[in-house]
């Protein structure tokens, strides 16, 4: 072993972010409360100077490193991409919204970061033990940022059962991968991969490890009926949290469910795409009807991120690169959209007023026109009502579905949609038709309302031209995963 | 003569008991630390009874890894209750029912 | 035919076990089968009488918490270092500066806690 081997070059964005991490939680120590914008713009140029590191670093064949525990190839490459952007968009929209409520601290910062390592970890990883190691960097994180908020009654309360489901979702995953393990002795995914394929390996102990690893993945990105915690912990977070939780972390959780099932249990493809089928189905049905009867509008995203993770779901069990892409593009504009709206919620919430109350938005559209508008584009994307990207994505995902020949499930699908649709037009009914109930202000610098407003619009601009997102996402897929 | 089976059979249950102390605890939460604590232990149990077996070394390193990471996840666990405790005056796990749709 | 079957039927009974068996035995067999009797020595979390948490005018504080929490942290790294200082020999120079690295690391931690006050009693 020498360290030339280890090709540590391929991992220059991580092991940056990694650093800069640790110094920006060394340099906090020594900003006062005063100056905490030192912390903000410096953690902003990180995440800048990761991002122009990815787009250096891109190449189309995938490359190993670190004894073939870490690769680089172009599904990693975009979806950190797209993680580095979403965790931007966190820190841009939640700093008025933390300094009102005492949580504008260095450990917001330094935490957020080293979940975004534990995410780009996760997407690059291709060994059992590098993707726990990142996936738990990313949950620990995110436990201790739902509850950063240290006198707030919902915050440590949703900070307690994201950490006991989160934690016992880490222990099925794990069990899972200890029977992956013994079945094929091998960590690594391409080599489990090529033994389940060629039949070698105890078939018995390997379906054990995949019942639990889908148990696993399922608990980490919601899906029902391992849900539970998704409503009480968007719900009691501090929505800067919420956003985080609810945006970047979905295209890790992609990746992650690639590297898993699509790499290395493809030899099992036919039995899970029934356990997703099952996932997929119930997550459309329960996460759309429980929506309706939400007041609260972070619980009514909540289930809506349910039925979304459905349809991400959708994609992935078609099983061929067609609908990986597509859940690719549903993950990445999700990002987007889950982005825009939380900041949209950011923008309205003020000192000791959370903006959480579907109340809370009546008269928006009389009062502020533009960012009526901006949050009826956020509503028509994630309804997918056509021209917004959320349609193109719901889209790409159906038509993987129907080439695979279950039209059923398109169709049910697209039932649930429009039983979705409802609550989404409902906000908007109420923002454009009702009488204001509350003084409606605007917080939140300049800055962060021409972002936000380039956000909502980006969604608009990208469901006109999707196919450009559409095909790199397509191609990405196809360079990465060997056929 | 102990087999790989018996060792999967340990672990199995030392599984199922944590899985079944997190679902079914309804008093205290330290109970619930420790059943996740029991469940990673299970995970050991079986990556070193595989490792053994198979002759490969793989799985007892990432034992070491499953070990550190577990124990910053009961510091987490552990800080997290602390501040729990100062809101609630209650670790008693029916005493979280603040969060309703 | 139906083999093909076996694993989803699994999934399902997974997830059956673990989203819906609970909540009914949580729900059901504590109210039949349960006989509720409880003295103050059946609550109690721990039976040596020791309380985890009590009144904050208790000697018990609550700093034990930290101090504990800060001693899993960094109790654990002899766990890599013990192996390694074993091998030390055999991996060189490489395997010496990847601790090193590991170290420097920890150390950011340490340097952290210190500046926080965690290692300040009073």
């Amino acid at each position: 072993m020498t360290w030339t081997s280890l090709n540590a070059g391929i991992a220059l964005p991580e092991i940056f972010l990694l650093c800069a991490t640790c110094a920006l939680l060394l340099i906090d120590l020594f900003v006062s409360d005063a100056r905490r914008g030192v912390t903000h713009a410096l953690a902003l140029v990180t995440l800048a100077i990761t991002g122009v590191l990815l787009w250096c670093g891109y190449s189309p064949a995938p490359e190993l490193a670190f004894s073939a525990m870490f690769v680089a190839d172009p599904i990693a490459t975009l979806a950190k991409g797209g993680m580095v952007l979403g965790v931007a968009l966190v820190l841009i929209y939640g700093r008025s919204y933390a300094a009102d409520r005492g949580i504008y601290k260095g450990e917001l910062y330094s935490l957020t970061l080293f979940s975004l390592s534990g995410m780009m970890v996760m997407a690059s990883a291709v060994n059992l033990l590098t993707l726990y190691v990142g996936l738990e960097l990313l949950s620990l994180s995110l436990y201790a940022l739902v509850a950063l908020q240290r006198d707030s009654v919902n915050a440590t309360e949703s900070a307690m059962k994201y950490f006991v489901l989160g934690a016992l979702a880490s222990g099925m995953l794990l069990y899972g991968m200890s029977m992956i393990y013994g079945a094929t002795g091998s960590l690594n995914v391409y080599e489990i991969g090529h033994r389940l394929l060629v039949g070698e390996g105890n078939r018995l102990l390997a379906v054990f490890g995949l019942v639990f690893i889908v148990t696993g993945i399922a608990f980490k990105l919601g899906a029902v009926p391992f849900h539970m915690w998704v409503p009480d912990v968007y719900h009691g977070a501090p929505t800067v949290i919420t956003q985080l939780i609810g945006s970047a972390p979905k295209l890790a959780a992609f990746a992650f469910i690639i590297r898993l099932l699509a790499q290395a249990l493809e030899g099992f493809a036919p039995d899970w795409r029934g356990m997703l089928i099952v996932l997929a189905v119930l997550s459309l049905a329960i996460g759309n009807l429980s929506a309706i009867a939400q007041s609260n509008i972070k619980r009514m995203f909540a289930y809506s991120t349910i039925s979304h993770m459905g349809f991400l779901l959708l994609g992935i069990l078609v099983a061929n690169p067609v609908g990986y892409s597509a859940s690719f593009f549903y993950a990445f504009t999700y990002v987007l959209t889950a982005a825009a709206g939380f900041g949209l919620v950011m923008l309205l919430a003020r000192n000791g007023f959370e903006a959480d109350q579907l109340d809370d938005y009546k008269g928006l559209a009389r009062k502020h026109p533009w960012f009526g508008f901006m949050m009826l584009m956020v509503m028509f994307s994630m309804a997918g009502i056509p021209v917004f990207v959320g349609f193109f994505a719901k889209l790409a995902v159906l038509k993987a579905v129907v080439n695979l020949g279950m039209v059923w499930l398109a169709v049910f699908a697209v039932m649930m949609s429009l039983i979705g649709a409802f609550y989404y037009l409902r906000v908007v009914k109420l923002m454009y038709f009702d009488e204001p109930v509350n003084d409606i202000t605007l917080s939140g610098g300049l800055g962060a309302k021409i972002v936000l407003s380039l956000n909502c619009l980006a969604l608009l601009v990208m469901g006109l031209f999707p196919n450009y997102l559409l095909s790199m996402l397509n191609d990405a897929v196809v360079f990465s995963l060997p056929l | 003569m102990v087999t790989l089976e018996h060792y999967l059979v340990l672990a199995a249950i030392l599984f199922a008991i944590s899985v079944f102390g997190i679902f079914m605890n309804r008093k205290n939460l330290i109970v619930l630390l420790m059943a996740i604590e029991l469940m990673l232990l299970a995970v050991n149990m079986n990556f070193i009874a595989f490792s053994q077996f198979l002759g490969d070394s793989a799985g007892q390193i990432f034992v070491f890894f499953i070990l550190t990471v577990a124990a910053a996840e009961s510091a987490i666990g552990l800080a997290i209750l602390v501040v729990l405790f100062r809101n609630l005056r209650s670790i008693n796990v029916e005493d979280l029912d603040h969060l309703k749709g | 035919m139906l083999q093909n079957y076996f694993p989803i039927l699994m999934f399902l009974v997974v997830g059956v076990l673990v989203g819906v068996v609970p909540m009914l035995l949580g729900w059901g067999v504590g109210k039949v089968l349960g006989t509720v009797n409880p003295d103050p020595a059946k609550l109690s979390p721990y039976e040596c009488g020791f309380e985890a948490f009590e009144d904050a005018r208790m000697q018990f504080d609550v700093r034990y918490y930290l101090v504990a929490i800060l001693f899993i942290l960094f109790d654990l790294e002899v766990a890599f270092l013990v192996p390694w200082a074993v091998v030390l020999d055999e991996i060189g120079m490489f395997g010496f500066l990847s601790m090193m690295i590991f170290l420097a690391v920890l150390v950011v931690g340490f340097v952290y806690e210190w500046m926080k006050g965690a290692l300040e009693w009073e």
